[in-house]
């Protein structure tokens, strides 16, 4: 027994090169990075309404019948200002249901930094600790989620959405949806 | 001419190093002193021929030879003298060349310092160190040589990496290595105890200069790499969990409970096979840190070129030499006889506390870095662990460290009594509270959790400060040994990092504007008035720079000139902060894109407190320095006889 205790950090180490050596020869690109929530249903939702007055956000907002496009972002992030016309966009021309969740943001902070820009979000949540944006498999902000209108993940953008993003993925997402 | 000799050293130190690392521990096991006095001779001269072939590839980038490969890749005729030094090591190829160069100089501090070393002990670890330089020789000469040739010559190079052309990135690696490779050196002590079944309190005493050594380069290195991600990616932030920082954040942590746990054998004969383990994993640490960053397995902001050969070889190297340790740990540390026996209650307790958490510590973060990797194999699904998952685990498990380090240096050794220690530290237990209602009240009262934690920093501070306070009341102040003196400065010294990261990352004020010249911004009670946008020209780049005029009540106070470079010769933007400190708080300015007709964004931050951050990793590292100091005078007195006396402490 104790034998087995000293043999244990030797144990650990083969376990360890073996993944190594695996990772190595498998040909796998680490920096590209995927999602654990495409193709499942969206993680747990249950925050408190971002805009006072509102009732909290939860699961149910997701699963309307609609397509859903989920959309963490904070005011101290400067890609999040960047993607924020697209959004302004998607909500003015194409009528998008986008549900805003402050991520680690106080609703001091968030809400003058929407009332600046203008508010696209129909639905605004506030996820002051950051659990939910752990459950979502967030890396960080800004992160946009595609949601169907049964709350399945379709489609995780990390980082900025782009004009490109816009026109190749999320209104061909909407249109099939629509249908 | 002056690169094949460069070249020509490095097969010769690589033969030197073989000889080493052979010889003496075939002399070590028949007794053969003239063998074995063959480690002295060969490190100092493997030492000599490294730092040679280190000259002649510094000589290369100095006078910008662009016949040598890695000199074209990595370096520019227009760059100035520093970053052309810097580029030695600001590339893969250097900066293994620069890792064989301090293995070999730690050799050769072992061949020196290392006179009163027993002839077998001494043999052994310098035969070991040798080993492990053979590995990197090897590596170097035979996948990554950097003093292959280009021909014909390119009328001019690449240039570095904009991100590295920075004073504090400049002195980092060099720093880290220290740091990495220190821990070589107590691998090597650890192994040839094993190979000698032998580990007592003289062997701890003469461990621990080198692991404290290696340790204090190691908390500066990466405290000046933290300082760099805090002012050139200029983000406000100081520490981003990236696997890169990981990297190195383990070996400390491990090195630290070494620190600690070797205090027990010295003083107590007592955790021997666990201080040897760990004396084995910092510097398994540091290899698999490097294996990380340069195989590519893991993705990370750091810029070496990523190749999965590199990668192999560094695995095959960490198998043989983490493989080989651990090996023969199973095998003989069963062996190694445990002495003096103690109550849960105790200064061995304490310490013991202190390694299960600082161990805890390293295994979170050696799991957070290593989880995607783990689960992208299983199960092809991609995450990322980033600071949520490290401030929700990471985080906690310091608060019952913190607590413990002040209680306990006032705990006896092998047994004690917790309340007269608590007693002796009523005045730190008041402050923190007091400090704990402070921040509730007048700084920020929704955050319970920074304010603890800050309480936590004012905790260390005190409490570590409380146990000079005896020796103030008596008197003996001037006495006190500085072995006691390091031990207080790096305790006290933790505790500044605490209350700088806290006060930073919860108590910061932020904005975010677009401003064009002539506007007017409110911040934190300060005016802001973006003067001008001029261009600049610097040697190898072209910048936009904003000149901020901040006052305060009508008074200028200061000018900011938050800068944008375009590095021309690789196309790259790298922004420079402006950052204007006062010791209590830093006001943090960065200039983001923008056009005259919109205007451009300008960051403001306000960061309580954030240059005790590095303020107290350089007081750590000089509690260590101090201590060390202590230990050089006492490092003859160690003797192997049991009958001699160990001079009281």
């Amino acid at each position: 027994m104790r034998r087995l205790l000293f043999i244990l950090p030797l144990l650990t180490l083969a376990l360890m090169a073996g993944f190594f050596a695996w990772s190595l020869t498998s040909g796998r690109d680490p920096a590209s990075i995927g999602s654990v929530v495409v193709g499942r249903p969206a993680p747990k939702l249950d925050l408190p309404a971002l805009r006072p007055g509102e009732p909290p956000l939860t699961d149910a907002d997701l699963r309307t019948g609609k397509p859903v496009i989920v959309n963490f972002f904070a005011s101290w992030c400067t890609p999040c200002l960047a993607e924020h016309p697209l959004f302004t966009r998607l909500r003015e021309r194409e009528g998008a249901t986008i549900v805003g969740i402050a991520w680690k943001n106080k609703r001091d902070d968030a809400l003058p930094w929407l009332k600046r820009l203008g508010d696209p979000f129909k639905l605004a949540g506030l996820d002051l600790d950051g659990k939910t944006g752990l459950d979502w498999g967030l890396s960080g902000v800004p992160e946009t989620y595609l949601i169907d209108g049964t709350g399945i993940v379709r489609r995780h953008y990390r980082g900025p959405i782009t004009e490109r993003d816009l026109n190749e993925t999320i209104l061909p997402f909407l249109k099939g949806a629509a249908k | 001419m002056i690169p094949e000799l460069g070249h020509f050293a490095l097969i010769l130190a690589l033969a030197v190093a073989l000889v080493q690392g052979t010889l003496p521990l075939v002399g070590a096991s028949r007794g053969d002193l003239r063998l074995m006095a063959l480690g002295r001779t060969a490190a100092l001269t493997q030492a000599f021929l490294v730092l040679l072939a280190f000259g002649a590839l510094t000589q290369a980038y100095v006078t910008s030879d662009f016949s040598v490969l890695n000199v074209v890749d990595n370096s520019h005729s227009a760059k100035p003298l520093l970053y052309k030094i810097s580029g030695v090591w600001g590339n893969h190829e250097g900066s293994m060349l620069l890792w064989a160069l301090i293995l070999a100089l730690f050799g050769a501090a072992v061949a020196i310092f290392g006179a009163n070393l027993p002839d077998t002990l001494r043999s052994r670890v310098l035969a070991i160190q040798a080993l492990i330089g053979v590995g990197f020789l090897a590596f170097l000469l035979f996948t990554s040589n950097p003093f292959a040739r280009v021909y014909p010559a390119p009328p001019d190079g690449n240039g570095l990496n904009p991100l590295l052309q920075d004073p504090g990135l400049a002195f980092h690696p060099p720093l880290l290595y220290l740091g990495y490779v220190g821990f070589s050196v107590t691998y090597a002590f650890a192994i040839a105890a094993l190979l000698e079944g032998r580990v007592d309190a003289a062997w701890a005493r003469w461990v621990r200069p080198w692991a404290l050594a290696a340790w204090c380069f190691l908390t500066l290195g990466i405290a000046l790499g933290s300082w760099w991600a805090y002012y050139i990616l200029g983000w406000g932030g100081f520490w981003f969990w990236d696997p890169v920082e990981n990297a190195s954040l383990m070996p400390w942590l491990a090195g630290t409970a070494l620190l600690h746990s070797a205090i027990v054998v010295e003083k107590r004969d007592a955790l021997k096979s666990w201080t040897v383990l760990l004396a084995l994993l910092a510097f398994s640490l540091s290899l698999l840190g490097t294996f990380l960053v340069r195989s590519g397995v893991l993705t990370s902001v750091h810029a070496f070129a990523q190749d999965p050969a590199r990668g192999m070889f560094i695995l095959a190297f960490l198998l043989f030499v983490t493989g080989g340790g651990l090996a023969l740990y199973a095998w003989r540390a069963p062996q190694l006889q445990g002495g003096g026996l103690f109550q849960p209650v105790s200064r061995e307790g304490a310490l013991i506390l202190n390694n299960l958490l600082l161990c805890t510590l390293a295994a979170t973060v050696l799991l957070g870095t290593l989880y995607p990797l783990f689960l992208d194999l299983l199960t092809g699904n991609k995450v990322s662990v980033g600071p949520p998952f490290f401030n929700a685990t990471f985080v906690p498990l310091c608060a019952p460290l913190f607590a413990a380090l002040c209680v306990g240096p006032f705990l006896g050794w092998k047994r004690a009594e917790l309340w007269p220690a608590l007693m002796r530290l009523r005045v730190a237990l008041v402050v923190s509270l007091a400090a704990i209602v402070v921040a509730m009240t007048m700084i920020d009262s929704r955050s319970t959790l920074a304010a603890l934690a800050f309480g936590f920093g004012v905790w260390l501070i005190v409490g570590s400060l409380a146990a000079l306070s005896d020796r103030v009341r008596s008197g003996t102040l001037r006495t006190i040994p500085r072995s006691t003196l390091g031990m207080v400065i790096s305790h006290a010294a933790l505790g500044f990092v605490v209350l700088g990261s806290v006060a930073t990352s919860s108590w910061n004020t932020e904005l975010m504007h677009t401003m064009k010249p002539g506007d007017r911004v409110d911040f934190a009670g300060y005016s802001v008035l973006l003067d001008r946008m001029d261009e600049v020209r610097g040697p190898n780049y072209v910048a936009e720079r904003a000149t901020l005029n901040v006052s305060v009540g009508g008074k200028p106070y200061t000018v900011l000139q938050p800068e944008r470079r375009l590095f021309t010769v690789q196309r790259r933007q790298v922004a420079e902060t402006a950052i204007q400190t006062n010791g209590l708080r830093d006001f943090y300015a960065t200039l983001g894109e923008g056009n005259p007709q919109q205007g451009w964004v300008i960051r403001l931050y306000l960061n309580p407190l954030a240059p005790w951050i590095w303020l107290g990793a350089a007081l750590c590292a000089l509690g260590g320095f101090v201590s060390l100091s202590d230990r050089r005078l006492r490092i003859g007195a160690p003797s192997r006889r049991p009958s001699s006396l160990q001079p009281a402490e």
